[in-house]
This record gives structure tokens, sequence and C-alpha cells, in this order.
């Protein structure tokens, strides 16, 4: 599914990630952790394909395909997906009509059919209503006046209606209370399957208690110093990562 | 909904294309000699049978005009307009005026068809189920045909070209011609009295609501011909009518010179609402060629509790210079204005509106989107004046401007004047880019650079575009993204 070797990227003159090696397996879940300004999102944002950072050195595959060679909007057609830490707000723009454009935007470069509007809304409010979420976001502009659990919500919504094959979850946990968390774990759990992989990038355990990963990696430094199982991320939250990156070193 | 995916349909379609609508229709055509005299204007009066006061009211415009200069308050730049190296008469050449659409030239119909007008009446009830349109298509200076026109005259409503409306109905069209732009009131407007050609003519009589949509379609053909549309509409005591005119013209090199006066009247309780969607070629991207814009749109809100609601989708034309305004006569009256601009590549666009309180608690509101891109210049310009007698007047003006690129630019020039201490005026602008995380996050969902700009640009304009018909909303929005066309990446 996912391969990255060697993987460098840089802000500017910047080393950010400095050789970031990663092999996520069709139908796994695998967790990234680590101390703040350690490359998490970085790494997020370079799968994903924003023009700020600059790829040094380095490969990555997506089913087999040269991912750092495409556009972002090829990324997300061939079933890349990113919940963002921070949801941007469009005005104006409807929910439904959003994620729909989206969806079919999706499907035609997939040569599939485009799906028409009665279909789609029946779907959306199936989705919203398993994340408990009222039918009226669909309703309003993309995350304007949202509330940060609502936007993260939303995102989760709206990968449950693109259904990829990979997401990344940029600390989707944050600013979430106990409730909204399981929530969005309920909504990863159940795209769980043989084609679907996870990233879930993190600072806290708790969201993997939620969902429970294959794999644990510890990112300090733009590089993995140390994977493990779950438990791993229990080392973490009880050791914190000063100890455990050193031993790492 | 479906409204976007169109949007984004015809992104694709154009990215090969230019401008749609740029296509010749080749028909003999009857020209006057091209400059501007006293003897131009005799001749079109005399083309068009007009009665003697109307040759003294041009003749009067005309002498009013040679006195004035062209105005250059406006941000805008452009060469020096010659006004006599141009066309002030073409008529496609036919013997008479059509008695029926089967009488009318069938390659005229296939440019109409290409523009995507319903005119025959089949093809308008099939393609817009239950809502009727009527439409007033004017083929450069004269008007060809005009569908509904029985349905429209049982509920007592007059829909015609305006030349014809001088032949039938000269007692109305003497009495509100010229009263709410008086021929004197600019140097584009004197220009126009002095030679308009065509347009159209309503009259919706005392509480009647008018039965279906009113629409006109204005089309420049013929090379270095300037257009000079006149539009009157009258709605009486309770009356109401929703107008909609759409323009475009072919592609040109030279630039085309198109000076319209639209003046609406409205009597007590009487609501009218006129919407435009103006997509005129709007030359190429370095600039050369497209429409010269100078128009004067006034609505007088004559009656109490009248209401005039202008909207406008503003997306063609090299140069624009527009401002449809509301007189506020009547107590309670009520003055809208709703516009989207889009100025792209080299285009400039000066427009925004006037509302004039005159009577007592009188409202009016102006929402104001303007879209830059390219090295284009998009200006809102407006004033408000509250007279010493407009107790209780209120107005609220918001004004949002959308930058997309940093070559291009947008200003805001608001004019407030309140001479009454009870008055009320607001105003609110903002100038905001299109983010590039808001770009990423679309594209991160799948859409791709184009289609995420004219989302975003939708939804910017959403709160002027849900004012306009529906069927026209849709069409708006698909001029929305084609406009904007290669503004990013």
């Amino acid at each position: 599914m996912l391969h990255i070797r060697n993987l460098h990227a840089s802000i500017g003159d910047k080393p950010i990630l400095r050789g970031i090696e990663l092999t996520v397996p069709d139908g796994e879940v695998h967790a990234i952790m680590g101390p703040n300004g350690s490359g998490k999102s970085t790494l997020s944002y370079v799968l994903s394909g924003r023009d700020d950072y600059t790829v040094t050195a380095g490969n990555v595959s997506f089913d087999s395909v040269d991912l750092l060679a495409m556009e972002p909007e090829q990324r997300a057609q061939a079933g890349l997906f990113l919940a963002f830490q921070a949801p941007v707000e469009l005005p104006g723009v409807g929910n439904a009509n959003f994620l729909r454009t989206a969806l079919n935007a999706q499907r035609r470069a997939r040569g599939e059919p485009e799906m028409d509007a009665a279909t789609f809304l029946k779907l959306a409010r199936a989705e919203a209503k398993r994340l408990h979420m009222p039918d009226d976001m669909l309703k309003r502009n993309v995350n304007v006046g949202f509330s940060g659990g609502e936007k993260k919500r939303n995102e989760v919504l709206q990968m449950a209606i693109l259904k990829p094959k990979l997401a990344i979850l940029d600390e989707t946990d944050s600013g979430l209370d106990i409730d909204a968390l399981r929530i969005v774990g309920d909504g990863v759990n159940a795209l769980r399957g043989p084609h679907f992989s996870a990233l879930v990038i993190t600072h806290h355990q708790r969201l993997l208690d939620h969902i429970v990963p294959d794999r644990v990696h510890v990112l300090a430094q733009g590089r993995i110093v140390r994977s493990g199982g779950p438990d791993l991320a229990r080392v973490l939250e009880a050791q914190g990562y000063a100890q455990v990156i050193a031993e790492a070193a | 909904m479906p409204a976007d995916t169109e949007t984004l349909d015809t992104v694709r379609d154009l990215t090969e294309g230019g401008y749609k609508w740029g296509f010749e229709t080749d028909i003999e055509m009857d020209f006057a000699p091209k400059g501007l005299t006293e003897d131009t204007v005799r001749l079109i009066s005399a083309r068009k049978n007009e009665p003697e006061w109307l040759l003294d009211w041009r003749l009067r415009a005309f002498a009013a005009w040679q006195t004035m200069e062209e105005p250059h308050w406006a941000m805008l730049g452009y060469p020096k307009i010659d006004y006599q190296d141009a066309f002030y008469y073409a008529a496609p050449k036919k013997k008479a005026g059509p008695a029926s659409l089967d009488e009318v030239d069938p390659e005229l119909l296939r440019t109409y068809e290409k523009l995507g007008i319903p005119l025959k009446e089949r093809a308008l009830l099939a393609g817009v189920e239950s809502r009727n349109i009527a439409v007033d298509a004017v083929f450069d200076s004269v008007s060809v045909a005009t569908t509904f026109r029985e349905t429209l005259a049982k509920a007592g409503v007059i829909f015609c070209p305006i030349s014809e409306a001088v032949r039938e109905h000269p007692e109305l069209v003497q009495k509100y011609l010229g009263s709410v732009v008086p021929p004197s009131d600019n140097f584009f407007a004197a220009l126009n009295c002095a030679v308009f050609t065509d347009g159209s003519f309503v009259f919706i009589p005392k509480g009647v609501s008018c039965p279906m949509e009113l629409s006109t379609y204005f089309r420049i053909n013929a090379r270095n011909t300037g257009q000079f549309e006149r539009t009157l509409i009258i709605a009486e005591e309770g009356a109401s009518v929703s107008y909609l005119e759409g323009c475009t013209a072919p592609m040109r090199d030279e630039n085309q010179l198109h000076a319209a006066v639209v003046e609406l009247v409205a009597m007590d309780d009487a609501r009218i609402k006129y919407s435009t969607v103006q997509n005129w070629y709007p030359g190429d991207s370095e600039g050369r060629g497209g429409i010269y814009n100078f128009v004067t749109k006034r609505g007088a809100c004559r009656g109490a509790r009248s209401k005039i609601s202008w909207t406008q989708v503003e997306t063609g034309s090299a140069i624009t210079w527009k401002y449809p305004s509301c007189i506020l006569q009547g107590d309670g009256s009520v003055g809208e204005f709703y516009s989207v601009a889009v100025t792209n590549n080299r285009q400039q666009a000066d427009t925004g509106t006037k509302m004039i309180h005159i009577g007592r608690n009188t409202t009016s509101t102006i929402v104001s989107k303007g879209i830059s891109a390219g090295r284009s210049n998009n200006t809102y310009r407006g004033l408000v004046r509250v007279l010493p007698k407009a107790a209780g007047a209120r107005n609220h003006t918001q004004c949002d401007s959308l930058l997309i690129g940093d070559q291009c630019g947008a200003h805001t020039v608001p004019y407030i004047e309140s001479r009454n201490p009870t008055a009320k005026v607001e105003h609110e602008a903002t100038t905001s880019k299109i983010a590039d995380d808001q770009l990423f996050y679309c594209r991160q969902r799948g859409l791709s650079e184009e289609e995420a700009v004219g989302m975003i640009v939708n939804g910017f304009c959403r709160e002027v575009l849900k004012e306009l018909p529906m069927e026209f909303a849709v069409e708006a929005q698909k001029l929305l993204a084609v406009s904007l066309e290669g503004s990013v990446g």
C-alpha cells in the first residue's frame, strides 16, 4: 500500500523530515506519535502534496505508483485522504454540495459514473447519522461557524463518504471531548477492512484506545526512531517521549 | 446543487475554448453611414417611422450631447473613443418586420439557438418546466421576435420592442420616456437618447402580477456597431414584474461601444425585479478588443411602499461603467442592489449603485461582490444619499472584494451623505484573497485547482446569486467559473 523510503523534506532551507522509512501494508492502521516539532504534520502534508514543502530526497509509492509525482487532486483521486488538523472554512459553499462535488470529481477521475443528488443525499444523511451529526451540518457552509469538535467530525464524515484507501488523520483527536473521541474512533473503525489503511498521527494514547493500531511509530527530529505494537503507545504515555527517544538513540 | 456540477462541467468544456460565444452571424445588414451628425439622428428616426415629438426629443438630446464631455472620474483607462468612427444603425435586411417566428430569418434563429435562448415557445415550455419566460430578442438594432405576447396581453401586460411601443402606445412612452433618466443626465445617456435604436418596453397595469418572467437578450453582431438600447419598464399601483436581461457579443478585435439606458418606474406597492447577466466579449488576455459598456440604469420608486431590486452579474466587457440606482421617493419604498462583478486579464470595471432616499422610512440594501483576477481592476463606487425629509431612512451596504493573484486591483469608493439625523447608514467592507489553504483543502478532496476556484468564488457570491431567478443563477455560476478560467496556477 504505502512505502516511504528515505524521505527527506524541508520548508525553505530548513530540513524537517530526515530520512523516513515506513511501510503501511493493506488493511493496517499505523499510529505515528512524537513530540511537537518532530515532523508529524509535515509528513502528512508531504504525502498529500502541499506545495510549501520541498522533497529533497527519497521516494514514496502508493499502490505501486509514484505518489510524489502526482498533483494533490490526483493523490486524492487515487484514494489518499487527509483529515486536516485545522479544517479550512469555505464561506458560502454548502457542505453537502462540496462533498458531492468532491466525490464526483473522484469518481470521474476513476472512470466511475457520477452520483446523482438524491442518492448522494441519502448516503450523506446515513453517514452523518452514524457520526451523530445533525442533518443541518450538511446544509451549513463547509466548516464555517463549526466548533472544533464539529470540524473534526466533519472531516470524519468526509472520509466516510469518500471511502479512501489510505486515510491520514493529523491530530484528529486534538480538541475533542471523550464522546467525540469515541465517535471519531467509531468512524475510522467502520472503514477498517482489507482495503483500508490509516496513518493516525497523535500526541496521545487516548485516541488509540478507540482506534487500536497494528503498529506504533515514534517520530523524533524527522526520523522514525522506534516502532512497536500497540503497547508502545502505552509505554510512551507512561514514560514520556524523552525517555523513549533517549533509549532509541 | 446541480448548478455547481454544471459549473465544473463548463470549466472543463472551456479549457480548450476561449470565449464560447465568439461566433459571428452572416446576415445581410442595412447600415446607416458611419459617423454621428444630426443627419444620423434624423435617419434613425426616419427608418423607425417615428413621430415628430420623438425626433425632436432625440435632436434636443443630440444638441445637449454635443455640449457635454465624456466623464473621466471613474477608475478606468482606455484610449480616446472616436464617436465618428462607428456605425449607429445596423439592421438585418428584411422587407418588413416579422409577423411570426416562422418569418424570422432562420440564420438568426440559429444564432439564438447557439446562444441557448429558448426563442421557440415549444422549446421554452419544454426547457423550463412550470415556469414560463417570455423572450424579446434584440439582434443588433431591431427586435426580431417577441414570444408569449398573447398570454401577456390577456393579463393586460404590454411587452414589446420599444420602437413598437412608440407606435402602439405613444401616450405611455411619451409620459415616461426620459422621466427617470433625462436626456441631459450624462454624456452616455444623452448619446443613447439621440441614437437609441431599440430595446424593450414593459407595462404592467394596476394590480397585475406579471404571469411570467420577462427576458431580453441583447447581442452585438455587426462590426463597429455601437449598440444603444433603451428599456422602459412601468409597474402601476400594486403591479409586479421580474425582468431579466442577458448579453453576449461575438469575438472582435475592435472595441465596440455600448451605451444603454434603462428606466424603471414603480408606483404605490409595485415591485420590479431587474436582473442582468452580462457577458459581453471582454477582450483577449492582452486586453485587445472587447466591449466598452457605459450604461445608465435607474429606477424610480415613485409610489409608497414600492420596491425596485437590481441584481447584476457582470463578467464581460473590457470596460464597465455602470451604476444601477434607485430613487426612493415614495414613503416606505425599498431599493436593493445585489452585484457580482468579475474582472480577469485586462478588464476594468467601475460599478456600483446610487440610493437616493427622499421619502420617509425608505430603506436600501447594497450587497456588492467584486472579484479581480489577472491584471484587472475592479472598483465598487456607491452613493447613499439621505435627503432632509427622509426621516427613518435606513441603508445597509456590504462590499466584499476577492483577489486572485497579486497583479489585480480591488477598490471600494463609498460616498455617504446623510442630511437627516434619524437616518441609519451602515457600511461594511472586506477584502480577501483566495487562501492557499482553501485551494489545498479542495484539491485534497479531489477537485482540480480550477474547480476549486469556481467553487470558492461561487461561495463568495452566494448571497447575490440566490437573488437571481433559478435558471439564470445556473447560467451565472457557469459564467463566473468561465470568466476566471486560467486565473490561477
